[in-house]
């Protein structure tokens, strides 16, 4: 059957009917050229989307101390609520299991300089492992670790856009900065993807802003980070525990709406998560959509293939043409056609993709892509219906007897 | 495509031998080209037998069908019924590639019998660039290039003027003056004169079957 004689005669087949291969060589390109450029752009909307969640850690926990709204065990309602150090270890004592770190954070704006140049900045004092829930990304030298804490010393992380502002051209490295009257030394500049504003921060030890601050022990807000394994719904359980944790020990009504605020961005995840879930959902249903529509094309297509060589089958007949040799004779000519077309139509759509890169991020599609895996198989399974849509109609048409097919006009 | 059955040969019986140039006649409706076609394995029969070569055809299935078709007969049409998007050499060149015979000696071979028609600088040309006459002689080269033991044809000269006719049926004679078995269906005389035996056919059974004094073609041309 896959003689040199047979792909002869089929290719001379070929090259006389030109319109009927354009036909069907078209219909297969072109339903792989849209499925493919369809679903890398479903894949660059959902690129698009995870890309505005990438930003921080998604297994954090936010507390914020609040004012209490109701009286409770012997304490008045209006009582500004205060966390400490000792808050922090509490909580890693008794949640160890569930948390993969944590960190306070103090912020305080305020006038920065660097001799002549200043700015306000706000600047955080953290603890080290705030680098992992801010995903901050060092460029120059290195983010604070536990000596600094320890030693309460004065070392500053900066923003790649306050190097810019207050050092021009100079790197920011190994120079003292001025924050609210106190010299830091600038050991490390980073960057963030979060945004400008994320970069016009100054990082520096926690235990250095409480000892400057009359040595007190006080921090704005506590960042719990779980263990991911824990999922959304461990994550919720966690959430409630650790409230229900901190009302008891600040002796805070289970019932107060402002004592303290707990946020959860396991929630916004589980939204995200969903919301990409139903794109993909989308792009899955009208990729396979343009998949049926190209199958029912190319199927067409056959249909009318051997409608119109009919009279042609028959005079092969009558010169000695097996049924399996009209069937081989069509069946090849169509999987020739369908599998150059069909990966013709697909190399032009994977290179299209892979042109648009970032020109459409305007239409929120980012980086668009499909999966060669995906594009192959695709690509298959058009040539394979295509094939068996080819097939029904030679089998009948092979089954004709002669003198029929010669009939027919 | 009608599935209405419809009774037309209702008794023939005769034999052909080899060497033999028949012609059947009859009107329209006589059952003629039905039974051309049953020989040719292009339908077929109900009842009865027929054997060819020795060969009792019957009960075959489409693949036997072929090869018997491919090895025992060869077929002109009235309408040509050649292959439009292929050349003469091609077309004649077909059957041969049913029989597996290899690329080059199909070409030789197809254009040994384009010669013998005398269409040899014709063989690339479609036939959409041939005339009448020439389709025929293409066709008339394609069945014989299988080097059948029966030719059968279908009405050959219905589609061409007289003078063509003549120069077929000139060609004709001259193969079955090689010794090739040839049937012709015609429902004109003067085809039918120029064959050795005339067969008629009224309402499908055999009116007459005679030998009669062949009238060389070459004669008008």
């Amino acid at each position: 059957m896959f003689s040199r004689d047979n792909w002869k005669e089929i290719f001379e087949t070929i090259q006389k009917n030109k319109l009927r291969t354009f036909l069907s060589g078209f219909t297969v390109a072109l339903g792989i050229l849209i499925f493919v450029v369809l679903f890398g752009f479903g894949n660059g909307l959902i690129n698009t989307f995870q890309s505005f969640f990438e930003d921080d850690a998604q297994n954090l926990i936010f507390v914020f101390p609040g004012r209490t709204t109701e009286p409770y065990k012997g304490y008045k309602s209006g009582r500004q609520i205060e966390f400490d150090n000792s808050d922090l270890a509490d909580i890693e004592k008794n949640f160890s299991m569930f948390l993969e770190y944590t960190t306070p954070r103090i912020t305080r704006g305020g006038l920065v300089s660097y001799k002549n140049e200043s700015n306000n900045y706000s600047t955080r004092a953290v603890a080290p492992s705030h680098q992992f829930a801010e995903k901050t990304i060092m460029m120059k030298g290195r983010y604070l670790n536990s000596l600094d804490i320890k030693n309460k010393t004065k070392n500053a992380i900066v923003g790649r856009l306050v190097e810019q502002d207050l050092f021009g051209a100079e790197s920011a490295m190994g120079k003292y900065i001025d924050i609210a009257g106190s010299a830091f030394k600038v050991i490390g500049v980073y960057q963030d993807d979060g945004g400008d504003d994320e970069e016009r921060r100054i990082y520096i030890p926690y235990t250095t802003r409480q000892l400057i601050e009359k040595n007190t022990d006080k921090v704005d807000q506590l960042i719990v980070a779980f263990k991911p394994e824990l999922g959304y719904a461990g994550a919720l359980a966690l959430d409630k525990s650790l409230n229900t944790f901190i009302r008891e020990k600040k002796y805070i009504s289970p019932e107060d709406q402002q004592g303290i605020f707990v946020r959860n961005v396991a929630e916004g995840l589980k939204q995200s998560q969903q919301f990409a879930g139903v794109l993909q959902l989308i792009v899955a249903f009208v990729a396979f959509g343009t998949i049926i529509a190209g199958i029912i094309g190319i199927s067409n297509i056959m249909v009318f293939v051997v409608k119109e060589r009919t009279k042609e089958l028959g005079i092969r007949k009558a010169l000695g043409a097996t049924p399996k040799s009209v069937i081989g004779t069509i069946l090849l000519e169509s999987i020739f056609i369908t599998t150059v077309s069909g990966f013709v139509g697909m190399i032009i759509g994977v290179s299209m993709l892979s042109s648009f890169g970032e020109k459409l991020k305007d239409f929120f599609i980012t980086d668009p892509y499909i999966d060669m895996g995906m594009a192959i198989g695709a690509t298959i399974v058009l040539i394979f219906f295509g094939a068996l849509a080819g097939y029904i109609p030679a089998k009948r048409a092979a089954r004709i007897k002669p003198i029929v097919a010669l009939r027919d006009e | 495509m009608g599935s209405n059955s419809l009774h037309v040969l209702k008794g023939i019986n005769f034999s052909v031998e080899e060497g033999e140039l028949v012609a059947i006649m009859g009107s329209s409706g006589s059952g003629k080209s039905t039974l051309l076609n049953i020989l040719g394995m292009l339908d077929e029969l109900d009842e009865g037998s027929y054997d060819l070569d020795g060969v009792p055809i019957k009960n075959l299935n489409e693949t036997k069908a072929a090869n018997y078709r491919n090895k025992f007969l060869g077929f002109v049409f009235q309408s040509f019924n050649l292959i439009n998007y292929k050349s003469a050499m091609e077309n004649v060149a077909l059957p041969l590639y049913y029989q597996r015979v290899g690329r080059k000696e199909r070409q030789e071979k197809a254009l040994k019998y384009l010669d013998q028609v005398g269409l040899k600088e014709w063989a690339e040309h479609l036939p959409s660039e041939l005339s009448g006459g020439q389709k025929q002689r293409v066709a008339i080269a394609r069945a014989m290039a299988a080097e059948p033991k029966v030719l059968l044809a279908d009405e050959p000269t219905g589609a061409l003027d007289s003078t063509t006719s003549y120069e077929v049926m000139d060609l004709i004679q001259k193969i079955n003056d090689q010794g090739n078995t040839i049937l012709i269906v015609t429902h004109e005389p003067d085809i039918a004169d120029m064959c050795k035996r005339i067969v008629h056919l009224k309402d499908g059974i055999i009116l007459e079957d005679k030998k009669i004094k062949q009238v060389r073609a070459s004669e008008y041309v």
